[in-house]
């Protein structure tokens, strides 16, 4: 893998993988919902939907084929930290996929009927959101669990601010963060890494590079008490859901903790694109035997995101019928309990390790996962961070894990949240 | 680069797909029976769902306990899936433990135990998956369109999961039975893709599974579905909910239909090419109406539904079914344009190495090859499939298939039934 910066700021990552006759390409930013003020929250995830609607070069009616002329796909998310876009398409389309990512970087158009249709899609978005029960209690969580700090509010945005926002906010907006010195252009895939380079550099120098973007410096305060809330509404099934203030990934309790998630839950890994497709291994994890085989729950899910600052650990439970949400976090917060006075095994640690270094493997089974990975790193710390993973974690110490699990899960530094059902009328 | 798969006929009626990639240290298997939710016995909807999640939960020789730890040690999910046709063991583990993870679910397939406590545990957990299922305007939309589609007690029109009386009246006599009945070496077919020498997995195959003797199941008796002879709308309330989901089809072809390739590039430009095809272009791209907004388009042993769904505002439910009615008058009578049918013909065509990239992906793909006859080397002939379809073959598939006046509509979510009366 080579790390180039051009004279702009620009960071290219290159990675060579020629198993198959394809490459990814994905442009990151250093621009998610922490970035937003009261009164424009959304702005975010509206300006990526916007950056996919025509740019000075690529007129509106032709954006649609650019990329599948080449069979490719293309996306695009949004989340806290970073906003990024990708095509992954035959090696073929390299150039193509750069022009595209030059121009969304600086010649989108924001028209204003555009960004008028856009919006009640976006309210769309929000509304299939809060059908599910447990993305709404996900929703109110976190929104408790922060008071301060930016990672409160949810990335689609808060409904008034998505009727209120204008077209000035989202242009204004992408202006000052879609410059090259805040972004990581990466490719991967069938490539040869100084011809791509060279075409990188080629669609991109000329773009100017702007003043670093100023960030919301506000940190959030230690929490001093057990927070909690519940969601009273028309359902058919009781969700609980248990967060934590946990360690950003640079921190040094961050591998231990996720050794200890995968003691708890099973491991995900370390992939926010791919991990959510495969189901942790977690039938012999601890909290999968407090609860599922022992009948009160049908479902449990641990969670902890490598994040730039800190975000939550959260567990989340689905609870079976007629179990009481109060039984289910009793069991729960038991074994919590449980980990924190006597630690973990050393054979759980090392059925941990070998978990975390299987999905290290399975999650780069492709050069979309792959190039996810390397961007990703880069924008919430650095690529290194990625490339030091599998050493972080076999390095990881029992003990490291259960000083770990006694700093994190106090009662203090907890908030709980039930998605408590009312019958369906 | 063709797949060109290596095939092995076990003397027992079992099969072996094998496809040895290099890309990871690491092996997709998937062992899949023919033996979906259509062969649940009448009456009993949901008793392949409960067997598949009782299936991997002790065996004549290993608790559940034993393959939990068989499994977690060494980083795998092992996930069983459930089709109307098919029963799979989907798993990827590392290429060193191929051997052992073939070993496991040999066990499990062939020696399932069934134990009580876990028919207990499990069936609670499959009725609180009903009861979130009943709660989800997205899956009841497309549960009452299949109803709609296949009425009659059709094996395409019951839920996969059942109801929670059938789930908890269902006994472990039951599942011993049907897994007897219906697990034989003749029905299954086992895919192995990934950084193993396909002579190496045919070795291991026929370890496990050479030695398994038992008759083929009686075939299962499918009906064609009845034919909609009018428009049909249903409403299922649902207030508690913000969005209202849609789902809009009809009862389609075989996937064996010898149209089946037009039909798949009229599905793709009416609503799937980019995002969403003509359906995404109206209704999410210039009318804002959607977040998501497509049609899908699945071809079967019997014929199979083409369905669209959409999430829209409960406000906009009436626009979206007009827009949807007259995308499907426009495509029926003008078709697709010449460079519509270019644009998904080149779509799908460039799309084929990227579709095979993973060893899960591959391995997919060679299961719906060997489950359809499509002949090992579908994937080299699929370009010229494609090719070789005409405008006015895909013209034809879109008449074929789409008629606002024979609709079968759905909406669920907080909508008031008003307007819910037959069109005249």
């Amino acid at each position: 893998m080579r790390r180039t910066t051009l004279d702009n700021g620009l960071t290219v990552l290159i990675q060579e993988e020629h198993t198959a006759p394809l490459a990814s390409v994905w442009c990151w930013y250093r621009v998610g919902s922490k970035d937003e003020r009261p009164g424009i929250t959304g702005v975010s995830h509206w300006c990526e939907h916007m950056n996919f609607k025509g740019t000075e070069n690529i007129p509106r009616d032709q954006v649609k084929g650019l990329i599948e002329q080449y069979g490719g796909s293309w996306n695009g998310y949004t989340w806290i930290d970073q906003t990024t876009y990708l095509e992954t398409a035959t090696r073929d389309a390299l150039d193509r996929m750069l022009f595209i990512e030059a121009e969304r970087m600086a010649r989108c158009l924001y028209h204003p009927d555009d960004c008028e249709s856009e919006r009640t899609v976006i309210i769309s978005e929000l509304q299939g959101g809060e059908n599910d029960p447990d993305q709404l209690l996900d929703q109110e969580l976190t929104a408790t669990a922060f008071k301060a700090h930016t990672y409160r509010h949810p990335t689609i945005g808060w409904l008034s601010d998505l009727q209120t926002m204008t077209r000035d906010d989202l242009y204004g907006y992408y202006r000052r963060y879609y410059v090259p010195n805040n972004a990581t252009l990466v490719i991967v895939g069938d490539v040869d890494t100084d011809e791509a380079l060279s075409r990188a550099d080629h669609h991109f120098r000329a773009i100017q590079p702007g003043p670093d973007p100023t960030r919301i410096r506000t940190a959030e305060p230690e929490q001093t008490g057990e927070r909690r809330l519940t969601i009273r509404k028309e359902g058919t099934t009781g969700y609980l859901k248990v967060g934590y203030h946990a360690p950003a990934v640079e921190d040094r309790d961050f591998y231990p903790q996720l050794a200890l998630d995968a003691v708890l839950t099973g491991a995900k890994g370390l992939n926010l694109w791919s991990s959510f497709r495969v189901p942790a291994p977690q039938r012999s994890a601890r909290l999968y035997r407090a609860l599922v085989e022992r009948g009160l729950a049908s479902a449990v899910y641990g969670a902890l995101m490598p994040t730039a600052e800190p975000f939550l650990y959260t567990v989340s439970v689905t609870a079976t019928a007629q179990t009481p949400l109060a039984s289910v976090e009793s069991a729960l917060l038991e074994e919590l309990d449980h980990v924190c006075r006597e630690g973990i095994t050393p054979a759980e640690l090392a059925k941990a390790k070998a978990q975390l270094r299987a999905r290290l493997v399975f999650d780069s089974d492709s050069v979309t996962n792959i190039a996810h990975q390397l961007g990703y790193f880069e924008t919430i710390a650095s690529v290194d961070t990625f490339v030091e993973a599998p050493s972080r974690i076999a390095a990881v110490t029992a003990d490291q894990v259960g000083e770990a699990a006694r700093r994190l899960l106090v009662p203090s530094n907890r908030t709980v949240g039930y998605f408590d059902p009312i019958p369906v009328a | 680069m063709p797949l060109s798969p290596v095939r092995t006929a076990l003397a027992n009626g079992a099969t072996l797909l094998a496809k040895q990639t290099s890309t990871t240290p690491a092996v997709a298997i998937n062992l899949a029976v023919r033996a979906g939710s259509a062969s649940d016995p009448a009456g009993r909807p949901g008793l392949t769902w409960l067997l598949s999640r009782v299936l991997d939960r002790g065996t004549a020789s290993r608790s559940a306990a034993d393959i939990a730890e068989e499994l977690d040690s060494r980083g795998i999910t092992l996930t069983i899936t459930v089709t109307r046709h098919l029963f799979s063991l989907v798993c990827t583990c590392l290429a060193d433990d191929v051997a052992p993870v073939l070993a496991l679910l040999g066990d499990i397939l062939r020696s399932p135990s069934f134990p009580d406590e876990e028919i207990a545990t499990r069936k609670r957990e499959v009725i609180t998956a009903i009861r979130q299922d009943e709660d989800n305007p997205a899956v009841r939309a497309s549960e009452t369109l299949m109803t709609l589609l296949y009425p009659d007690g059709h094996p395409y029109g019951r839920r996969t999961k059942g109801s929670i009386e059938i789930v908890e009246g269902l006994t472990r006599e039951e599942l011993v039975r049907h897994h007897a009945e219906r697990f034989a070496p003749g029905e299954l077919t086992a895919v192995i893709v990934g950084d193993v020498d396909p002579s190496r997995a045919r070795d291991l195959v026929e370890r496990l599974f050479a030695d398994w003797q038992k008759p083929a199941p009686p075939a299962l008796p499918l009906s064609p579905p009845a034919v909609a002879r009018s428009r049909r709308r249903i409403v299922v309330p649902m207030m508690n909910k913000a969005q209202a989901d849609l789902a809009y089809g009809f009862v389609t072809i075989r996937r064996r239909d010898p149209d089946y390739h037009a039909c798949w590039l009229m599905n793709n430009v009416f609503g799937q090419y980019s995002i969403g095809g003509r359906l995404g272009d109206t209704i999410r791209e210039r009318q804002g109406m959607a977040y998501y907004v497509s049609s899908a388009l699945d071809a079967n042993v019997a014929e199979g539904p083409l369905a669209i769904r959409a999430g829209v505002s409960p406000a906009n439910v009436d626009r979206a079914i007009a827009s949807i009615d007259q995308e499907i008058i426009a495509i029926v009578t003008d078709g697709v344009t010449p460079k519509e049918l270019d644009d998904s013909r080149r779509y799908l065509v460039g799309s084929i190495p990227r579709a095979l990239e993973t060893n899960a992906a591959i391995a997919n793909f060679l299961q719906t090859e060997e489950f359809f006859d499509l002949g090992l080397d579908y994937d080299e002939r699929l370009p010229d499939l494609l090719g070789a379809v005409t405008r006015d073959q895909v013209n034809a598939a879109a008449r074929r298939l789409l008629d606002v006046d024979r609709a079968s509509i759905v909406v669920a979510g907080p909508y008031s039934d008003a307007g819910a009366s037959p069109r005249t």
